[in-house]
Formats: structure tokens, sequence, C-alpha cells
């Protein structure tokens, strides 16, 4: 073979798989042409709600208060934060923002511009605009503006006058004036308004911890400190616990049980261990059938039998990965060095000491190894196992999801998830190397 | 025997009970934790386990039963819904596709004497152990409240766990390849792009591709979950069906066997192509 030969050889080999090459680029950009269409993604734009993102986002990252006055009867003026029964100043009291007296205020916005509510007027001077003032009558609402075109930033109707400024919201309807505030960060997280404890600084915090006379004289004032943030109507820091408590019991009951479940099973569908065709044949289909039915169909199967809650989550987990389980242990039985065993039995050992000390040895740490990668991976699971089951942390998760709107919680959920499953990977690993070594790794 | 066998056999005999009796210890603290999380578990639950047990196959016998009633419509009901598993499947094909590409990027950015700004390493590295963490749900139930229902949030979110989860096989996978290809492109004046596409790639595609394909199994499952919660495809139908209770079982039924049918295909052909493209090293 000369040179000549050899080369265009290699040049007819490359070229085939260039080719080879762009083909396939050629049918991944193919499938996402079709994704593209199959799924609609250029319609996309008009179902996204951008209105939903933009709440999502502020609402993540903030809160606000709402300055309720109704517009009907004595007039009250009330605040309350989120607008919700839990977060409502008591009746008289306002945020030191707002300057009322029961029925009538100045509400300081963010920007520091003011807000004034006078009877069933609403007077407002938005800065490099003009005043506006909103009358509310049994008719209907009247709104003055200094120009003849309603700004972008208002939108007007007869029964309706939103104004949206950097500074917050105001919302006039026949019934009630509302006035938003905005504030960053997760409100009332550590305290509600309630709670003796309600607005004061770490330092005030640590003073009334330590040395301060109690409040109560019933408790010490960290017991109540704790008691008032544990808690929590708003948060609910002891519901969530306990979520996730339950979402990391169901994947380690699921986990540990399949695995206790599949090792003995395992014997019986490894080639080495099981000569009966028949029971090791039907042993594999079992596995193949537990592991195909799936999660979610067990899940649906089990509910109906056991309720929901955590229990049903853990047995969809168990019944899913027992099928998993089995497979891989026979898989990892089939590959034992017989060598062992063969010494074992020269002792003159039964079968089952056999096992015991000739084959457990070798699959432990392969074992181990295994089920801590699924104990970690199961945590995943049972979040969303548990939203359809409805226990743990997915099911917070989904209702405070389909409430839709409190991301702030979301939020708080999402983290706790995020940072649940990163513990569980790293406990996961710690025991990994704690029980095995780096064998098995 | 001499007196330092004798020490050496005490004292080895000793070690192993001490090893035997802490496994033993651990063994029965597993199965104590395992009988009260159970208990616990079983407490939490709307019925009881021991009530519930007796009535485990009511709901299967249900479905079939009506299934069997109705056989004549089975088939029909099979094409009705092959739609509906199509698009679970393309949802978990077009998130394993995409979020494979971009876990390749991730992977080599994450990989030392690989990455395009070896300073960035960690970053790349917690970002894939972030992405990874995130349960799919997650995501998914947030874009369905701004995208709205449909296939696109369970793809983005299955693609999203993908990056993550494959971004940390792959960087396994490329930790241990051969670099001298990639000194004789950088020799020759090669850009990264050029050094990664043709001195790396190339050693790493069969791992990546079976690591791939075996996330595309799991992303199926996923797929099905998600549809379940909201998000279009096979799940969303069954879930429809079984709301509806008595009178639709055959077409839940019907859901079941494309499920299954579609789960068992999917693991057994990649299975086989796994094993043709790294061999029998699983």
């Amino acid at each position: 073979m000369n040179t000549a030969t050899l080369k265009s050889g290699a040049v007819r080999q490359v070229n085939g798989k260039k080719t080879l090459s762009y083909a396939l680029l050629a049918a991944v950009i193919a499938y996402f042409a079709y994704i593209f269409f199959a799924f609609d993604i250029a319609g996309l734009g008009q179902r996204a709600s951008l209105e939903n993102a933009r709440t999502l986002v502020a609402d993540s990252y903030s809160y606000k208060t709402h300055i309720t006055k109704s517009n009907r009867g004595a007039g009250t003026l009330t605040a309350a934060i989120e607008g919700e029964k839990k977060g409502r100043y008591p009746d008289g009291s306002y945020p030191e923002w707002v300057d009322g007296n029961g029925t009538d205020a100045f509400v300081t916005l963010r920007d520091g511009t003011v807000v004034e509510l006078t009877g069933k007027v609403v007077y407002y001077d938005v800065p490099d605009y003009g005043p506006i003032k909103i009358t509310t009558r049994n008719s209907g609402i009247d709104l003055e503006l200094p120009t003849a075109d309603v700004p972008p930033f208002i939108s007007a109707s007869r029964n309706r006058v939103a104004i949206t400024v950097p500074g917050g919201r105001i919302n006039v309807t026949k019934s009630k004036t509302e006035i938003f505030r905005y504030f960053t960060g997760w409100e009332m997280f550590f305290f509600t308004l309630d709670s003796p404890f309600y607005g004061k600084s770490p330092a005030q915090l640590a003073y009334l911890a330590s040395t301060a006379p109690r409040i109560d004289p019933n408790s010490s004032n960290l017991a109540l400190m704790w008691d008032g943030f544990w808690n929590n109507a708003m948060w609910r820091h002891a519901d969530v616990a306990w979520a996730i408590f339950e979402t990391i019991l169901m994947a380690f009951l699921g986990t540990i049980g399949a695995a206790l479940i599949a090792l003995p099973l395992a014997f019986l569908s490894a080639q080495n261990f099981t000569k009966n065709m028949v029971a090791r044949f039907s042993m594999r289909r079992a596995f193949d059938f537990l592991r195909g039915v799936d999660g979610l169909i067990w899940t649906i199967i089990l509910s109906r039998a056991f309720g929901p809650g955590p229990l049903t989550g853990a047995l969809a987990i168990l019944l899913t990965d027992t099928g998993t389980f089995g497979k891989m242990f026979s898989e990892t039985l089939e590959n034992v060095d017989e060598k062992q065993i063969e010494g074992i039995r020269s002792t003159g050992a039964k079968p089952l000491q056999r096992y015991r000390f000739g084959v457990l040895p070798q699959i432990t740490p392969v074992f181990i190894s295994q089920v801590l990668y699924y104990l970690e991976s199961n945590t995943r699971s049972a979040t969303v196992i548990g939203a359809i089951v409805g226990g743990g942390i997915g099911l917070l998760l989904t209702q405070a999801i389909i409430t839709g709107k409190d991301w702030e919680e979301v939020t708080y959920y999402i983290v706790l998830i995020v940072l649940m499953v990163m513990m569980m990977d790293s406990l996961s690993g710690w025991l990994r190397s704690k029980l095995i070594g780096n064998k098995g790794s | 025997m001499p007196q330092s066998a004798l020490d050496t056999r005490a004292s080895y005999l000793a070690q192993t009970h001490r090893k035997r009796l802490y496994s033993g210890v651990m063994l029965v603290l597993l199965v104590a934790m395992l009988c009260g999380g159970f208990m616990t578990a079983d407490d939490r639950n709307a019925g009881g386990f021991w009530n519930g047990l007796p009535h485990v196959l009511d709901f299967p016998a249900e479905v079939l039963g009506e299934a069997a009633q109705k056989i004549t419509l089975l088939p029909a009901h099979l094409v009705t819904f092959f739609p509906s598993l199509l698009e679970t499947i393309n949802i978990a094909a077009a998130a394993t596709l995409a979020g494979a590409i971009m876990a390749i990027f991730l992977a080599l950015l994450s990989t030392r004497g690989l990455a395009r700004w070896p300073r960035l390493i960690p970053l790349f590295r917690r970002l894939s152990d972030i992405m990874r963490a995130i349960p799919e749900i997650v995501i998914a139930l947030v874009l369905i409240f701004i995208l709205g229902g449909g296939p696109v949030p369970a793809m983005i979110a299955i693609a999203f766990h993908t990056v993550g989860a494959l971004g940390k096989l792959f960087s396994e996978v490329t930790e241990n390849a051969d670099l001298k290809p990639v000194e004789g492109l950088a020799s020759v004046g090669a850009g990264w792009m050029q050094r990664m596409w043709l001195g790396i790639i190339p050693q790493v595609s069969p791992n990546f591709i079976s690591y791939a394909l075996l996330r595309f199994e799991i992303n199926i499952r996923a797929s099905a979950i998600l549809g379940f919660v909201g998000a279009g495809g096979i799940g969303y139908d069954l879930r429809n069906a079984i709301s509806w209770g008595q009178g639709k079982y055959d077409e839940a039924a019907a859901i079941f066997i494309l499920l299954f049918l579609a789960i068992v295909a999917v693991d057994q052909l990649s299975g086989l192509l796994r094993n043709k493209l790294v061999g029998d090293t699983k």
C-alpha cells in the first residue's frame, strides 16, 4: 500500500465522518423545527401573560401594604399587609408613613409624594404631571385631570380608576379606595404584627432575649420569641419544617424499603444463583413491570386505597424502586467473583453462609452506593409525588402556586427545596465515604 | 502457636467482633427508623395502611372491569390518545436533546484543563449543582402560571433539570478524557471550540450519548408526571379520565396501556443502544 492510497483512504474516512456529523446536526435542527411547530412556540407570545410574570417577580422579593378606605357607610380607614386578615393593623393604628385619624389620612408613597384621602375625595399631586382629584359619588367616579387626555399611567372608567406611579398604586372603585405601597423584603417573616417583637431591630431583639425583663411573666423572652417565630401565622414555619421532614421521610421509607425488599428478590433473578429458568424469568418480568408502570400510576392506584398522605407517596416510591433496585442488584450479583464463594464453600459452608460471607461483602459497597444515590434522587421525586398525593413540601408548593398571589411563599419553598435536595446530596455523599470509603465511587 | 500470633489472632477476632456488632447495631437502628417512619407516615395519611391494604386492588379491578366491558372501544381509544403520547415523548425528547447540548458546554466549562475560563470553574459547578437540585415540578408550575398550560413549560422545566444532571455526569467523563489531542490541536493554533469539537467530543461522545439515553428514559416518566399537574401530554388526559370517575375508566385503561408500553419500549431500546455504545459496563 503506498502513501497515496493511504492518504485517499484517510481523506475518504474523514469526509465520511464529516458528512455524518453534518447530517446529525441537520437532523437535530430539523427536529427542533418540528417541535417549534408542534408545540406552537410561535403562538407562545400571545398565550404568555407578562402581567403574571411581573407580579411573580415583584412579589418574590417585595410586598405591599394596603391602605383601604371604605366609600360606603362610615368610611373607615384600615391598613393591612398584603391585604390579609393575618397582617391587619389594629383599628385606628397605622404604619408610620400613614397619618390617619380613622377615616381621613395623608399617605406617603415610596417616592415621598403624598396622597390625601378626605371624605370621598382622593387628591394626589403627581410630580411632572399635575394634581389629580378623584371624587366618588353614588352615580359614578369623577376624575379631574390637569390635561385633556388621560395619561397612560391612569386607567379610568365610570366605575373604576387605577393609577400606577413609581411610589405605589391607587385603586378607586365605588365601594372602596385602596392605596398600595411596595416594600422590599418578606413581610413578617419572623414575627407577625400581634407579636411584641414585631419591627424590632436585631440589637433590640438580642437585648430582649438576654437581659431585658420578661414581657410575659410565664415564659422567658427567648421562649416567647421562638414561639412567635415558630407559630408565625403568615409563614407557618412549623408546618413548613414538618412538610420538609415528611418529604424526606417519603424518600427514606421508599428507598430503604425498596432496597430491603429487592435484595432477596435479586438473588432469585440472578443467573448464577437461580438455575430455575421460570423463576428467574418471572422475577425479571416482575421487576420490569414494577418499573414500567412508573411512579405516577402507582401513586394514582395507591392513593385510591390509602388516601392522600405521605404513606401513599412512600409506597409509590417503594414499588417503582423495588423494580429498579431488583434489576440493578441482580446485574451486580451476576458479576460477583465466584472464587470467594468457592473458598467459603471449601470450608463446608451451607448456602446461606455462602451468601452471607462469600457474596454480601462483595456487593455491599455497590449496593450502598446505588441506594444512597437513589435516596438523593428520590427526595426530588418525593417533592413531585407529594404534589400529587398531597403530602410534604410538594403540596405546600402547589397550594401556594395555585392561589397565585403568595409568590414570596413560593420563593421561600423553592429555596427550601433546593437546600433540602443539596443537603440530601451531601448527606448521601458523606455516608457513602463513611460506609464504603472511596471504593464505590 | 507462638504468643505473638495468638495475640494477633485474638485482636483480629475482637476487631471482627466489634465490626459485626457495629453493623448489627446499625441494621437494628435502620429497621427501627424504618418502623418509626412508617408509623409516622401512616398516622399522617388520610386512610390507614392496614385499612387500605385490602382495597389496593379495588381501583385496578374497577378500571380493568370497565375496560373489559368496553373492550371493543379499546383500539379506538388507543388511537385517540396516541397523539398525546407522542406529545409526552416529544417533550421528553426535545428536553433531553436541548438539555444535553447545553450540558456539554456546562461540563466542558467546569472541567479542569478544558475550561475556557479556568477561574469560573467553581461558578459553573455551583450552577450545575443548583440546576440539578431543582425538581422539574417547581419550574413547570411557575412557568404554567406565566406561559399557560401546554407542553412548553414542561419541556423547559425538564430541560433545565437535565442540564444540571447531565452536566455533572458529562464532566465526570471529560475529566477522564485524554488531553493529548487537545494539546496537539492547540499547537497548530486551534481555537477553543475547535479543540473541544475535534479533540474532546469524539472521545467522549459514546459515553455522552449513553448518559443522554438514560436521561431520556427518566425524562419520559417526568414528562408524564408533569402532564398530570397540567402541562399537557398523556398525563393530562390521564388526570381528566380519572377525575371523571366511573364511565371513563376504559379511557384510563387505554392510557395506562399506552404509557406502560411506551416506557417499556423506550427502556428496552435505549438499553440496547447503550450496550452497543459503551459495551456491557453497566
